[in-house]
């Protein structure tokens, strides 16, 4: 009882994303310490462990078993462990560099194969394993199918498909055009900069660490972290009114959340200064303009005589610039969280006639 | 007369699993589909790449390091091969399913519970979802391993639409069963684009656009209107989310397809340490 309520209060979401992200970087800062055979076997044989007990309990049950999520319940296993397998082989790798022996890859760079047997037969074999696991798969598990679709009677919560619950997700902390439609896009063009961004030659065709660290780092941040961590928070953690529920807590739909939110304008105009807020929305939200304003245009160009000065220089003003309005946006995110979490902060901008709000 | 039936059985006497397997490789109607015969030589076994449309995709030669699961976890060869499963099992349940309000749900109980053999929607689905986690590990891999860097930038590029493209198929055939689950998935993602910047009715920006008095973005004529043919998730939409999956994205995924296995040839092969 007392662990299922110790469990419930951790998964928290600002307990859950802050803890991951803190234990993402360290993990990364000693990869070697966290990349083994022996942590991966501690790290799994926990997760089978917590997963079979946790079935156990019938509100766990109910989530975790309901047919659409049960691959998500795979991803639970297979993004950690692909995440595990490429740092243990770069970390393999770097430590072969540092030694001056040639990395895993390159043992076998010079050697050519004929493409029959070696890789058609491989292909066949991923082929037949797949075509079993699929069609096991399909004859213990019915497709869901619920009611007919009724558009009078919206079901709580109303959940997109699981692929995008971490978009539903940031809507918790954004409005939806920034969270299901700018930063989409972002993710997108974001994305497909990657490889003009990146001028650094090393690193290609082979898993390594210690030579893309900066780029490494972002990406699992941006991916594990504000993408697949939320997916699974907005599968399994939120419930009636998004709502946030503890693995083994009920689903109730009168769970009542405090609306406790306040506008930066209203801390800054009413507690701060003791006047009212004035009626035009542009003196309104001066501050969060000036704070938006600074954050997007006066950022870059300080990051670029100070924390990223080596960027900078490598990369050239359009790049840097890019890549810098690119990190910018990805980090709105948790800086938004962390300002919700601390001081229940609900918009830095608010004009609402206009559908303005960030 | 009895000669004849010794010689039959002298025939059988003589059949080995072998000798038909010979009997038939000798024979014109194999020769002329595969004319390399068995691949037992290191020539044929090059030839045998060349001459078939499928493994042509393959170069003759491969570098060993870059065919290794370890570096590429197979995943871009499982996703492929989902997407044909997906469009083999798709092609099937268009036979069952009819894209309208009256007969959506109902055709998807039929496959269920009249259709022999039912478990081409479960196969659909779960490899649907499978194959959205392998683009994602595929995507996980090419990045671990710096592959997107030059000369395979474009190529990477590629892969992205093709990830927004699986995406939107996996979207787009949710909607299909027409029932509960399906409708207000939709509905939540679809609501997104009405705070699209002025092209939604309810995003930033779309009050400023207007000829005097009449506005221009409207619930009637918005993104969110463009994407559904309708104000809600109806009818209209349910034949455009159709269509769209079964026809609009698979053709233009197919061709990105195209243009990406295509690249990976051009580009270098399979990227591997230089």
């Amino acid at each position: 009882m007392f662990i299922k309520e110790f469990i419930n209060a951790i998964t928290a979401p600002y307990f859950l994303i802050t803890a991951a992200g803190i234990l993402l970087f360290v993990s990364l800062k000693y990869p070697g310490k966290f990349y083994t055979n022996r942590s991966a076997l501690i790290v799994f044989s926990g997760m089978f462990l917590f997963l079979g007990l946790s079935v156990i309990d019938p509100n766990f049950r109910k989530i975790v078993t309901k047919p659409d999520n049960v691959p998500i319940v795979g991803m639970l296993f297979l993004i950690p462990f692909f995440t595990w397998f490429a740092l243990r082989e770069a970390v393999r790798n770097d430590q072969r560099t540092a030694e001056g022996k040639p990395l895993i890859e390159q043992e076998e760079t010079a050697d050519k194969v004929l493409t029959w047997p070696d890789l058609v037969y491989t292909e066949l074999i991923c082929m037949v394993v797949l075509t079993v696991i699929l069609i096991g798969w399909s004859m213990t598990l019915e497709a869901p199918l619920e009611e007919p679709a009724n558009p009078s009677a919206s079901p709580n919560p109303s959940k997109a498909p699981w692929y995008f619950l971490g978009l539903q997700e940031m809507l918790v902390y954004f409005d939806p055009w920034l969270a299901g439609v700018v930063f989409p896009g972002l993710i997108i063009v974001g994305l497909m900069a990657i490889p003009y961004i990146d001028t650094n030659p090393k690193g290609n065709g082979y898993f390594t660490l210690k030579e893309r660290k900066w780029e490494i780092s972002t990406f699992l941040f941006g991916f594990l972290i504000l993408w697949i961590l939320l997916v699974i928070l907005g599968t399994f953690l939120r419930g009636p009114n998004w709502n946030f529920f503890g693995p083994y807590e009920f689903w109730d739909i009168h769970k009542l959340e405090a609306l406790v939110n306040v506008n930066l304008s209203e801390y800054i105009w009413v507690k701060a200064l003791g006047m009212g807020l004035p009626k035009n929305p542009l003196i309104r939200e001066f501050f969060g303009f000036v704070a938006v304003l600074t954050y997007l245009l006066a950022m870059p160009p300080l990051l670029a005589r100070t924390l990223l000065k080596r960027f900078y220089n490598t990369l050239g003003p359009v790049r840097f610039h890019l890549m810098t309005f690119l990190l910018l946006a990805m980090m709105a995110l948790p800086i938004k969280m962390v300002l919700r979490w601390l001081f229940n902060l609900k918009y830095i901008i608010g004009i609402p006639e206009y559908f303005f709000n960030i | 007369m009895a000669n004849f039936s010794d010689r039959l059985k002298e025939t059988f006497k003589n059949l080995s699993p072998a000798k038909v397997g010979e009997w038939i490789q000798e024979s014109q109607i194999y020769r002329s589909i595969f004319r390399i015969g068995v691949p037992d030589s290191d020539r044929k076994r090059m030839l045998v790449m060349l001459g078939s449309v499928f493994l042509h995709l393959h170069p003759v030669k491969v570098r060993k390091s870059g065919i290794r699961m370890r570096y590429t976890w197979c995943m871009g060869g499982i996703t492929f091969f989902l997407f044909l499963v997906l469009t083999f099992t798709g092609l099937l349940l268009m036979f069952y399913y009819r894209p309208t309000l009256e007969y959506a749900y109902v055709d998807i109980r039929d496959l269920r519970e009249q259709v022999p053999l039912g478990i081409m929607r479960e196969i659909h689905r779960w490899g649907a979802h499978a194959m959205v986690i392998a683009v994602w590990l595929h995507m996980y891999r090419v990045f671990m391993t710096g592959s997107y860097k030059p000369p395979r930038e474009f190529n990477w590029n590629v892969g992205v639409i093709l990830l927004v493209l699986t995406l939107l198929l996996s979207f787009t055939g949710y909607l299909l069963p027409w029932d509960q689950l399906a409708i207000w998935a939709i509905t939540v993602g679809s609501n997104m684009a009405r705070a699209t910047p002025f092209a939604g009715h309810e995003g930033p920006g779309a009050a400023l656009l207007k000829l005097g008095d009449i506005p221009l973005v409207s619930n009637s004529s918005d993104a969110r209107f463009a994407l559904l043919g309708g104000r809600f998730v109806g009818e209209g939409a349910l034949l455009r989310f159709y269509v769209l999956h079964c026809v609009g994205l698979p053709l233009v995924a197919g061709f990105l397809m195209a243009i990406h296995f295509w690249r990976i040839r051009r580009d270098g092969g399979i990227s591997g340490p230089l």
